[in-house]
């Protein structure tokens, strides 16, 4: 039986109905994991620990306790702390650490909560700075539809593993796209909700006020499903929201208005400036049919204008260091992590650790942090990004007067070839152009695939929506998926489709 | 920038560079500011800073929580990770002469 082209709602039928125990699914997907090794989409598997979770889960489910999501199969970017697998971020820094604890999104997913079992910790760039798993310091993990090509980032394992059948799902973060564009690049389904809306609790920090969880998946209705459980108020995270739950599967499937057409009444805003220079040509294509597919189910589009999109990239790179310096400066190879083996004192100690500890993107983004928060470049750098950061949210707010989501292409182009883009850092910067503004402003945002580039290669449609609006995100999303199959196609030789 | 400024740099971020890397992340770091410095073509006079991209939408407090004990002593498990311990104690090179 080919169970990694199952959605959960048909792996969570089979486990109820007996067809398969919860420790054969598992069984079945680490050998999967094992067969495509070379894809590098994990960075710990310990069969051990996914079996036992298994185990306890067909016990639920021969109990009659089960949810809806008890014994199915997920994968955890290795951003997440775990207490069974090693969380390493990625980074040399952390090679070898096992955190005491289990980040919140793990809990509300695993055996205390809905009752998934965790198959192992999925790659991604270190410490989810990068934008094409290249940061990994374990090497990248290479895009299923052809290996010569970047899996995006910075969470490319997760959806190498989603979409190459090594996990039914896998969970992500997205901090300026780090959902969005891997999703995109191989071709799944991928939603970063509203900040604020999922727990940072055992997170590994990047940039706090950007940073957001999400799943990753292969439809808009299995990632409604695990936004659900993973989502709601935490009081040990200071940024989390308190809000009532919103039902993310309360729209799906229904028709947008009574109109006639699913979507009748839809008003798609589409922003001049996410169509500029720098746009591929297959790229627009493929969101212009996506476009005109959402025209025929019934939605309206209307040209919208965003006008800092091309500031979103200066902000980003000041803001985003600037907490990541913060951040990082943690570690110092004394209560955990990598500890230099040759120093004269305690401050060498600290410099050298860091040193050779974290890889050379992390070291630029900690210099760049440094220097604009320091004396004298506050004003002038960090003050004035988040000044320009309230016009970008703003802008927002006036475009979606307009209209109820926005579309536009997920990145500029499909995915680069190994290498290509590594030498020259600002190069890689340009291409998140579409994806840091609802980051910057806290918006959901998501990625769905709408196209094949001639060379066989994955294309991503971005929807953005207003605050809190994921369950019609998601609807609309679903829409569209009920009448298309991009997203059902898989990459050669792993066989892996719904 | 200029080496003086890029080993101030280095100092702040707790980082030592290798002599011989100092041009190359001189360069790096000067096209990043160059990439950003457009951030000060735009007339920000009036404008607060957005600190928590909610507070467009609505007033956002200060998260407080009571000042108690909310978890066990788990001091074993917390410190697995360091790299060098000793009875519970973190071992660091000696810092008073």
């Amino acid at each position: 039986m080919n169970w990694h082209e199952k959605s959960l709602t048909e792996l969570s039928s089979a486990l109820s109905a007996k067809e398969i125990s919860s420790v054969e699914l598992t069984q079945f997907f680490l050998g999967r994991i094992a067969k495509f090794k070379g894809l590098n989409a994990y960075l710990d598997i310990q069969e051990e620990f996914s079996l036992r979770d298994a185990l306890v889960a067909d016990q639920k489910i021969a109990r009659g306790e089960a949810g809806p999501l008890t014994g199915i199969p997920v994968a955890h970017k290795d951003v997440f702390v775990t207490k069974d697998w090693k969380s390493t971020a990625a980074s040399k820094m952390l090679e070898n650490y096992l955190s005491p604890y289990d980040a919140r999104v793990v809990e509300l997913l695993g055996g205390n909560g809905a009752g998934m079992v965790c198959l192992g910790k999925t790659n991604m760039d270190e410490f989810a700075m990068g934008s094409s798993n290249e940061n990994s310091a374990f090497g990248p993990a290479l895009n299923p539809w052809n290996t010569n090509y970047v899996s995006g980032g910075s969470s490319g394992g997760s959806a190498v593993a989603v979409a190459a059948g090594l996990t039914p799902i896998a969970t992500g973060t997205d901090t300026g796209g780090s959902i969005r564009q891997p999703a995109a690049f191989c071709g799944i389904t991928g939603i970063k909700p509203t900040y604020g809306s999922v727990s940072r609790y055992g997170m590994i920090a990047y940039a706090s006020s950007l940073d957001q969880a999400g799943p990753m998946g292969k439809s808009a209705k299995d990632c409604a499903l695990i936004l659900n459980a993973i989502s709601g108020h935490d009081p040990r995270d200071s940024t989390s929201l308190r809000k009532d739950t919103i039902d993310y599967q309360a729209l799906l499937g229904k028709p947008w208005s009574t109109g006639g057409l699913p979507l009748q009444g839809l008003r798609i805003g589409v922003p001049e400036e996410y169509f500029a220079q720098g746009l591929q040509e297959e790229v627009r294509e493929a969101v212009q049919a996506a476009l005109k597919k959402f025209e025929d189910l019934g939605a309206t589009c209307i040209s919208v204008s965003l006008p800092k999109t091309k500031l979103s990239i200066p902000v980003y790179y000041v803001l985003a260091p600037a907490e990541a310096s913060s951040n990082l400066s943690r570690y110092d190879g004394v209560r955990y992590g990598y500890r230099a083996k040759e120093y004269k004192d305690l401050n060498q100690m600290y410099e050298r650790s860091r040193s050779e500890g974290f890889g050379a993107e992390v070291k630029r983004r900690i210099l760049i942090g440094s220097y604009v928060l320091s004396q004298g470049y506050y004003d002038a750098y960090y003050l004035q990004a988040q000044k320009i950061r309230r016009i970008i949210a703003e802008d927002f707010q006036t475009a979606f007067t307009q209209c109820d989501v926005l579309m536009g292409p997920v990145a500029p182009q499909v995915a680069w070839k190994v290498g290509e883009k590594s030498k020259d850092p600002v190069e890689m910067y340009l291409e998140d152009i579409y994806t840091l503004s609802p980051n910057l402003a806290g918006l959901p945002a998501m990625s769905i695939p709408c196209g094949m580039s001639q060379q066989g290669l994955p294309i991503g449609l971005q929807i953005i929506g207003n605050y809190f609006s994921e369950a019609k995100m998601l609807q609309i999303a679903d829409q569209y998926q009920q009448n298309s199959s991009w997203h059902e196609l898989a990459p050669a030789g792993t066989g892996a489709q719904i | 920038m200029n080496i003086e400024e890029i080993n101030h740099l280095a100092k702040l971020s707790g980082l030592e560079l290798d002599p011989n890397q100092t041009k190359q992340v001189s360069i790096e770091l000067e096209n990043i500011l160059s990439l950003v410095a457009e951030l000060q073509s735009v007339d920000t006079t009036g404008v607060e800073p957005l600190f928590h991209p909610i507070a467009v939408i609505e007033p956002l407090s200060q998260a407080l929580r009571r000042d108690v004990v909310s978890e066990d002593n788990n001091r074993t498990n917390n410190m697995l990770s360091a790299p060098i311990s000793h009875e519970g104690l973190y071992l660091v090179p000696k810092v008073i002469e």
